[in-house]
């Protein structure tokens, strides 16, 4: 048995040093943490450029941010498990909220900045191989047999999620659209989905670098950034008559900021996310802006399509929520792999 | 090698032949291309990109962290692999096959479930979460996090390595030593200690790649914040992600480098610890 009290000694001993360490990271100079989602990878990385100009010109001490990126949902699990984010921008309210419930912020989170507390907007787009040789031009086109689509999982995925209540949206206004229609619509796309990837950005991957599937259900910005980023691969997008209005908002983790004392730069971070400035970075990333005017000068990038709202049609994510996604919900019915 | 095994080379040649280029050619397909496909993707583009991507601050950062994970991780299972090894194979106890079935949980359980069970434990919903949160103390989404998952992952390598020979030298020469009078330490030292060392570094080196190299259970409790919590792996998914795959692959090569200098120098190791017992016999 001594060998037992000789481990346990060294784990001990072991501990404190880690403790140690851990003290000493929580103690170091107060960085700010943007924890987001999958596709706003490139926006906040020049957004966090602009904007610790901006605090530094107001006399403010330089200022590091940091960021994490990932499926919204995970990205939301991490925060609630104690990953530090003085602010997080997510792709969905529900994600914010399921942090609020756990006391992190105040239930009131998204009335406290304007549009809902989302800076900026997206919708749902497909995007198709060149010369679209599957005809794809509306959400019925997807569901012809021998499309193959790739989505990622809405179990984990914010933008999988916008994906699958647009579909439910349009098949809703087909004729004779009910519930019981829009479900048979859903499961017969998952049905054609070979590839369900955890985050928007491996769909992006799946579909674009190895070349899987003829459409991809895809984030407007994401779409854009593709084709920027891969001018060979021979990509079109494809707007659909009727798509979703995604609000991916943004909030100040109360808690977090209470603690660490970062609660001043994590506002201004935020609120510098409705300036000009930081209107025209989204735009730039693709994001459709909230100001009218930096919408207008870049309206040729934002075609005009109709786009239902979460409220109108879903009567708001908490309830799209309990009904389509939580365990047992529509997409657990639907959806059995292997079948 | 006992006696009655028929030697390989009473097969025929063909057989031997077919065998061996079998096991050459599957070895090239899997391991040997696509290392080269990703030294390949790497310098695509030329030298200069992927140094850039080596030396870029986030990079550098990551490098730094999983060498600092590692250099604790290593000591504390070098340390935990020898003690439960000496304990397994030179005294006999209760439950010591309850012992050997611990250490060698590491190996059967995913990487991903090591990872959870200290979010489980260390996480703000967990185990010891509110007391953590109280005394400011940050495990998970942190260095100890990543620490103590690289330890529970890279635990039995040592002591997998150590097991066996200990066993099979057996108890004699300690006992010798007991008779003339050394202390348990001194055993230990002079006596236990250089019998097993060459396997010993052979086990740490293997205990030194896998840390550097692991991913599953560091991506559970790393929180991805670039340049704080990411390790060279995670680095490597990140650039990935981000369309930008010079720098992913050319991390990803250096990685790739690391392991394959450890593969060497476990290689030459083995070959001066076969001269040194034939200096012996």
């Amino acid at each position: 048995m001594t060998v037992s009290t000789l481990s346990r000694r060294t784990l001990l001993a072991g501990g404190s040093v880690l403790t140690l360490a851990g003290r000493a990271s929580a103690q170091a100079a107060p960085t700010l943490l943007n924890v987001s989602y999958d596709p706003t990878r490139e926006f906040y990385r020049e957004f966090n450029t602009a904007f610790a100009a901006h605090w530094t010109g107001q006399g403010h001490p330089r200022q590091t941010i940091n960021t994490s990126h990932g499926g919204s949902g995970r990205q939301a699990r991490s925060v609630i498990d104690g990953l530090a984010a003085d602010v997080v921008t997510l792709a969905l309210a529900y994600d914010i909220d399921a942090i609020a419930e756990r006391g992190l912020l105040g239930r009131d989170w998204q009335k406290r900045l304007p549009h809902n507390s989302a800076p900026y907007t997206s919708t749902i787009v497909f995007l198709v191989r060149r010369g679209n040789p599957k005809a794809i031009r509306d959400w019925g086109d997807l569901l012809k047999p021998g499309v193959a689509i790739i989505t990622p999982n809405p179990k984990t995925s914010g933008g999988a999620r916008w994906n699958y209540l647009a579909l439910w949206a349009w098949a809703l206004r087909q004729p004779g659209g009910s519930a019981a229609t829009a479900e048979q619509a859903a499961a017969q796309l998952f049905r054609q989905v070979p590839v369900l990837d955890t985050g928007a950005r491996g769909s992006t991957t799946t579909f674009v670098q190895r070349a899987q599937g003829d459409v991809l259900l895809s984030w407007e910005n994401e779409a854009h950034l593709a084709l920027q980023e891969f001018p060979q691969a021979g990509l079109e997008i494809v707007y659909p008559p009727l798509s979703i209005l995604a609000e991916p908002p943004v909030a100040v983790v109360d808690q977090n900021v209470d603690r660490r004392g970062t609660r001043a730069v994590a506002e201004a971070y935020l609120n510098h996310l409705y300036t000009e400035e930081g209107q025209r970075i989204a735009a730039k990333h693709f994001y459709r802006p909230r100001e009218a005017a930096i919408l207008q000068a870049n309206a040729s990038r934002f075609p005009d399509i109709e786009l239902v709202t979460i409220d109108a049609v879903f009567n708001g994510w908490a309830e799209a929520q309990r009904t389509h996604f939580a365990d047992g919900g529509v997409f657990d019915r639907i959806y059995r792999p292997g079948r | 090698m006992s006696g009655a095994a028929r030697p390989a080379a009473a097969d025929p040649a063909w057989v031997r032949r077919l065998v061996i280029a079998a096991a050459l050619a599957l070895a090239v397909v899997i391991f040997l291309m696509p290392l080269a496909a990703v030294f390949n993707e790497a310098l695509r583009r030329g030298i200069e990109p992927a140094l850039a991507a080596i030396v870029e601050e986030d990079a550098q950062a990551a490098i730094w962290l999983s060498l600092l994970v590692a250099a604790i991780a290593v000591p504390v299972n070098t340390i935990g692999g020898i003690a439960a090894a000496w304990a397994v194979a030179k005294f006999d106890f209760v439950g010591k096959r309850l012992l050997i079935t611990l250490i060698e949980l590491p190996f059967s359980v995913s990487p991903v479930i090591s990872g959870l069970v200290y979010v489980l434990l260390f996480g703000a919903q967990g185990f010891f979460g509110t007391w953590l949160r109280d005394h400011d103390i940050q495990i998970i989404f942190a260095l100890p996090g990543l620490v103590l998952a690289t330890i529970f992952v890279t635990f039995p390598f040592v002591a997998r390595t150590l097991i066996p020979l200990m066993q099979e030298q057996g108890r004699d020469e300690e006992e010798a030593a007991a008779t003339l009078g050394a202390g348990g330490w001194q055993i230990f030292r002079r006596v236990t200690l250089p019998n097993v060392k060459w396997a010993l570094l052979s086990g740490v080196l293997l205990c030194n790649a896998r840390a550097m190299g692991e991913f599953g259970a560091v991506s559970v409790v790393s929180g991805h914040i670039r340049g704080q919590t990411n390790t060279m792996p995670l680095h490597v998914e990140i650039l990935y992600n981000e369309y930008m795959f010079v720098g992913a692959f050319a991390v990803a090569s250096l990685l790739a480098l690391l392991g394959v200098v450890t593969l060497i120098a476990k290689a030459l190791l083995e070959v001066l610890a076969g001269r040194r017992m034939g200096e012996a016999a």
